[in-house]
This record gives structure tokens, C-alpha cells and sequence, in this order.
């Protein structure tokens, strides 16, 4: 629990007020973030000697319809140095846009392509914001709660 | 002087190297990789969505189905995550405990010796798939006896296992650990010293440490750059702490030493198959909590209680906390991880698989720009791609 504490008293150190929150389950911490200062949370997540969060493990989202802001951005963040994780959370609204953390970890290019695909987020400033399982053309985000699990009827266009 | 341009080829979706439904489209002059673009998302079957209108025991026939080389392990990383989740991880019994290591080393052997199959015949070594195929089947046979199944054993249940391993497990099991050593010695004998093999591995599809960590790749592909980070030593489970084995790296982060430290993981996995085997415990192999595990079997035949509970388990399934956890283990490819958000019902509100293929494969191209097109091939086999798990 000490541990989960220093982590979220040296990210306000870093980043002050854009620390939002923070929440221990199962010994796992969340912290919750500004969305519109993601890219200077997670390089100072990154660079911070204390923190050192120098690997981007996993880029996901969830759909929290009915709630707004509708997403959450989840980055799951590890240190070597500290053999430690930590969950940053950012919350997006249904049309809303987040800043690319992939000039912080080139980790996050498909990663954020993928929440992209099925979630319908768009990441600002990502180099290449493409689908990535679905085909270009598609429409609709499967993992969005009000895509029907059957899936929507659409021509494919041989090409 | 006459005008060059640079090519575009397809590789892909249907060539044999590319295992699996993947499309590269390479731009190519010459024989030389200038650019490469791939294409995923062939095989997508939704399984996340799908998963996410199961309960947490129905979705675990799910997980078996993404890295089917090795999905015992994909059902322990599952299992790890409920387990978790639901705050049951401290009670699991010893011998499932136990076992569970021991099936799953044996798991991660089928896998690595598929890809080396896979992989030397992706660069022309026809001989190795018949050796390692004829090994294979032997602990496919084993892990046949234990659950049933060969490629999806749904075997590794919330709790522990639904059924004790039959006695004929450990003498099969033993016998195997004896006289696989001497297999994996067949393999280096036709392959690590062979000219042909290391003129195609040796310094091709190079990626630095730092590199490595940028696209945050794990497994063999991370130690091969020589970091010595395996998550069942820097972050054990299933008391992989008390085991005695090493992490094997190497130093140059080339397709050769991707080569040369799956080969040493076998050796490692039959070290810690046999520490699993000599200290086997006695006991249950399932946690007997009413809220989540089943009755025995036999109840079920016999006590019309036991069959209403087994029917309303499988069924209803059980309610999770509300919370989200994540849980990871060392797969054969790398960090297999498991991010479950519970919203407090019976079903995971989002069922997420952090995929160490998917994430590896991203790597692709910083490891193949500037090299021959054959060289593509020696790289795809070295990352050791399921499509199945990428696409999910």
C-alpha cells in the first residue's frame, strides 16, 4: 500500500493537478487522469527517476455506456527498474478525442489503432490512425455495448 | 541508365511463412525491404465481444481458441485473472497449484517445438519437423490422457482442475523429462553449428534492448536481446519463485539467439516439470467453495443439491466484485496478460487479452527494413506468431 502511495505522491509531484484519483483493488492501483494532459502524465511516467514506467504492456478501452464520458482509455504501464505496474485511466467522451501516447511509447501505434477500430476513439496526433482488424470501409465498433453482438450486415468491396 | 522503381509484393494472407492469415505488403527494391506494411484482421472472430456475453466459466472456452499452440497457458492466465478477481487466489489447493506448473511447462515444450518445427521449415530444414513433430506427439499424447483434448483443454478451471490427472500421467510424464534431453541435443546437432542455418539467423532481424521496450516486447524475443526478464521470476505465480531455474538470454537480439534461447527454455521447462513432479503433493485439486466451484462429480450423480448447484453454476455462473484486475503470465510467446472490468454481474464487462504476439509482430518492421525478402521469413518464424492470438 506504501508503494501504491509513493507512485501516486510523485506523479502530483510531476503533474500536480492532473492526478484526478486514485484507486487500490486487489493491491492493484489505478490512478485516474487529466485526458487533455495524458501525453506529459505518461512521459513523466516514463522519465521520472521514481517512477520509470519505461514499458507501455497494454493500451486498451471500455465502454461505460450508459455513463459520460462514455470511455475509458486504460494504459497499463511497467517499470524494470522498479518491478512495479501501475493502470492509468483517461476518460473520453463518445466524440471526443485523446492526445497519441505513441511519441512515448512506440508501443502504443497499434495499440491505439486497435482502440480505434473497435472502440471508435480517435487519438490525435497519431501518425497512422487506421483500422487494424476490421477493413477500411467498415462501419460501426464492434466492442462499443450498443454494437449488436451479431455484428451489422455490410457489403465487402473486392478490390 | 536505364529507370528503376521499387516493387510492391504481397506476402500473404495465404503463404505458408506467414503462419496464419497475415498479409505483408512489402515494397521491395530488388531484393531489398524498403517498406513493409501489414495487414492483420483476417481471422477476427470477436472473441473479446463474444466473451463479454459469457459468464467467467463459459468465456473460458474462449481463451483456448487464440493461442492454440499453447492454450493451457492461455487458461491459466485466464483463470489467474478470475481468480484474482474474486479474491480466491491465496486458497487455491497445493496440488492444483503444482500441477498446473507442471502441465504448463509441458504446454510451453508442444509450443516451442511446433515453431521450431514451423520456423526451420520456413527457412528450409525439412528434417526438423519430423524430429520435433514425433516429440510433439508425445506430450500431446500426455496432455491427451490428462483432459481429453490436444489443442483446446478448457482443463485449467477457476479453483484448481475439474478432475485429477489419471495415474498413468506421471510415469508418461517422467519418462519424457528423461529422454527429451537427448531429442533437444538431436535438434542442436542438425542446427546450431549447421553453416546453412546460422548464414540465415546470424545477425539478421536485429533489435536493441531499447527497442525492445519501446514496442514492448517480451518472451524469448526481449532475453534474446539479453535482458534477463522472465514474469515467473520478476513476477512469480503459482510459486514459480520456489523453483529452481534459470532465465536464458542472449546478447545480440538476432533470429540465431532467438533460436538458441528457446531451446534452452525447453531444457529449463524440463527442469521445472520434473521439481514440479517430485513435489507433487496429495490432495483436492479443486477449491471447495460453494459460490464458484462446482461439487464433485459424483455428488452430481447422486445428491439432487449437488446437481442443482453444478446446474445453476454452470449456468447463472457466479457474481464478480465490481473492479478490474490485470494478471499476466509468461506464455511461450511472451507476456500473456488478462485485463478483466467487472461491473458486479456474472459477466465481465470487458474482457481484454493483452496479446504478446499482437505486440511482438509490431516489431516487425524496424527488424526487416534494409534486409532481403528471404530474411522476412527467418524473422516472422523467430517472433513466433499465433494469428489466432493476434486477431483474436
Amino acid at each position: 500500500m506504501t508503494d501504491h502511495a509513493s507512485i501516486v505522491d510523485l506523479l502530483k509531484g510531476q503533474v500536480g493537478d492532473a492526478v484526478l484519483g486514485h484507486q487500490v483493488f486487489r493491491r492493484q492501483i489505478s490512478v485516474t487522469v487529466d485526458p487533455d494532459r495524458i501525453v506529459e502524465v505518461c512521459t513523466a511516467c516514463r522519465d521520472h527517476e521514481g517512477l520509470r514506467f519505461d514499458m507501455l504492456t497494454d493500451l486498451t478501452a471500455v465502454d461505460r455506456l450508459p455513463a459520460d464520458p462514455r470511455f475509458e482509455v486504460v494504459y497499463n504501464l511497467y517499470s524494470f527498474p522498479h518491478n512495479r505496474r501501475l493502470r492509468l485511466k483517461a476518460s473520453v467522451p463518445e466524440n471526443g478525442t485523446i492526445a497519441t501516447v505513441e511519441g512515448v511509447w512506440k508501443a502504443a501505434n497499434w495499440l491505439e489503432r486497435e482502440v480505434y477500430d473497435l472502440f471508435g476513439v480517435v487519438f490525435e496526433g497519431h501518425p497512422d490512425l487506421r483500422r487494424i482488424l476490421l477493413w477500411d470501409g467498415y462501419v460501426g465498433h464492434p466492442l462499443r455495448k450498443d454494437f449488436p453482438l451479431h455484428g451489422i450486415p455490410q457489403k465487402v468491396q473486392y478490390r | 541508365m536505364a529507370e528503376t522503381r521499387n516493387m510492391v509484393v504481397n506476402m500473404g494472407p495465404q503463404h505458408p511463412a506467414t503462419h496464419g492469415v497475415l498479409r505483408l505488403v512489402l515494397e521491395i527494391d530488388g531484393e531489398t525491404v524498403v517498406g513493409v506494411v501489414p495487414h492483420l484482421g483476417h481471422l477476427h472472430r470477436g472473441l473479446e465481444k463474444l466473451a463479454e456475453t459469457k459468464t467467467y466459466h463459459q468465456a473460458l472456452t474462449l481463451t483456448d481458441r487464440m493461442d492454440y499452440v499453447g492454450a493451457l497457458l492461455n487458461n491459466l492466465g485466464y483463470t489467474l485473472a478470475v481468480e484474482k478477481l474474486l479474491d480466491i487466489e491465496d486458497q487455491i489447493p497445493a496440488r492444483a497449484t503444482v500441477l498446473r506448473v507442471c502441465l504448463c511447462e509441458l504446454q510451453r515444450i508442444a509450443s516451442h517445438l511446433l515453431w521450431l518445427a514451423s520456423h526451420a521449415l520456413d527457412i528450409g530444414a525439412m528434417t526438423v519437423l519430423f524430429y520435433t513433430f514425433r516429440d510433439r506427439e508425445t506430450v500431446m499424447d500426455l496432455l491427451e490422457d490428462v483432459h481429453g483434448a490436444r489443442l483446446t483443454p478448457s482443463y485449467i478451471r477457476v479453483g484448481g482442475f475439474p478432475e485429477d490427472v489419471p495415474p498413468v500421467f506421471f510415469e508418461k510424464a517422467r519418462a519424457f523429462i528423461k529422454d527429451f534431453p537427448s531429442r533437444i541435443d538431436e535438434y542442436e546437432r542438425l542446427l546450431t553449428q549447421n553453416k546453412i542455418w546460422k548464414g540465415r539467423t546470424e545477425g539478421i532481424g536485429i533489435i536493441s534492448v531499447d527497442e525492445c521496450v519501446q514496442y514492448a516486447l517480451t518472451g524469448p524475443v526481449l532475453r534474446a536481446a539479453g535482458v534477463k526478464w522472465d514474469l515467473r521470476k520478476a513476477q512469480p505465480y503459482c510459486g514459480y519463485e520456489t523453483y529452481d531455474f534459470e532465465i536464458p538470454t542472449g546478447t545480440v537480439g538476432d533470429v540465431y539467439e532467438r533460436y538458441l534461447v528457446r531451446l534452452a527454455e525447453m531444457r529449463q521447462s524440463l527442469r521445472i516439470a520434473e521439481q514440479a513432479l517430485d513435489r507433487m503433493p496429495d490432495g483436492p485439486v479443486m477449491l471447495d467453495d460453494t459460490r464458484f466451484t462446482p461439487p464433485p462429480k459424483q455428488d452430481v450423480y447422486e445428491h439432487i443439491e449437488s446437481l442443482i448447484r453444478h446446474f445453476k453454476l454452470m449456468s447463472d455462473g457466479y457474481k464478480a466484485p465490481a473492479g478490474d484486475v490485470y494478471m499476466s503470465v509468461e506464455a511461450s510467446k511472451g507476456e500473456l496478460g488478462y485485463y478483466l472490468v467487472s461491473d458486479g454481474t456474472e459477466k465481465p464487462w470487458r474482457f481484454r487479452v493483452r496479446p504478446p504476439c499482437f505486440v511482438n509482430l509490431q516489431a516487425l518492421e524496424p527488424m526487416i527494413l534494409g534486409r532481403m525478402v528471404a530474411d522476412v521469413i527467418a524473422v516472422i518464424g523467430s517472433l513466433d506468431i499465433v494469428l489466432g492470438e493476434i486477431d483474436r
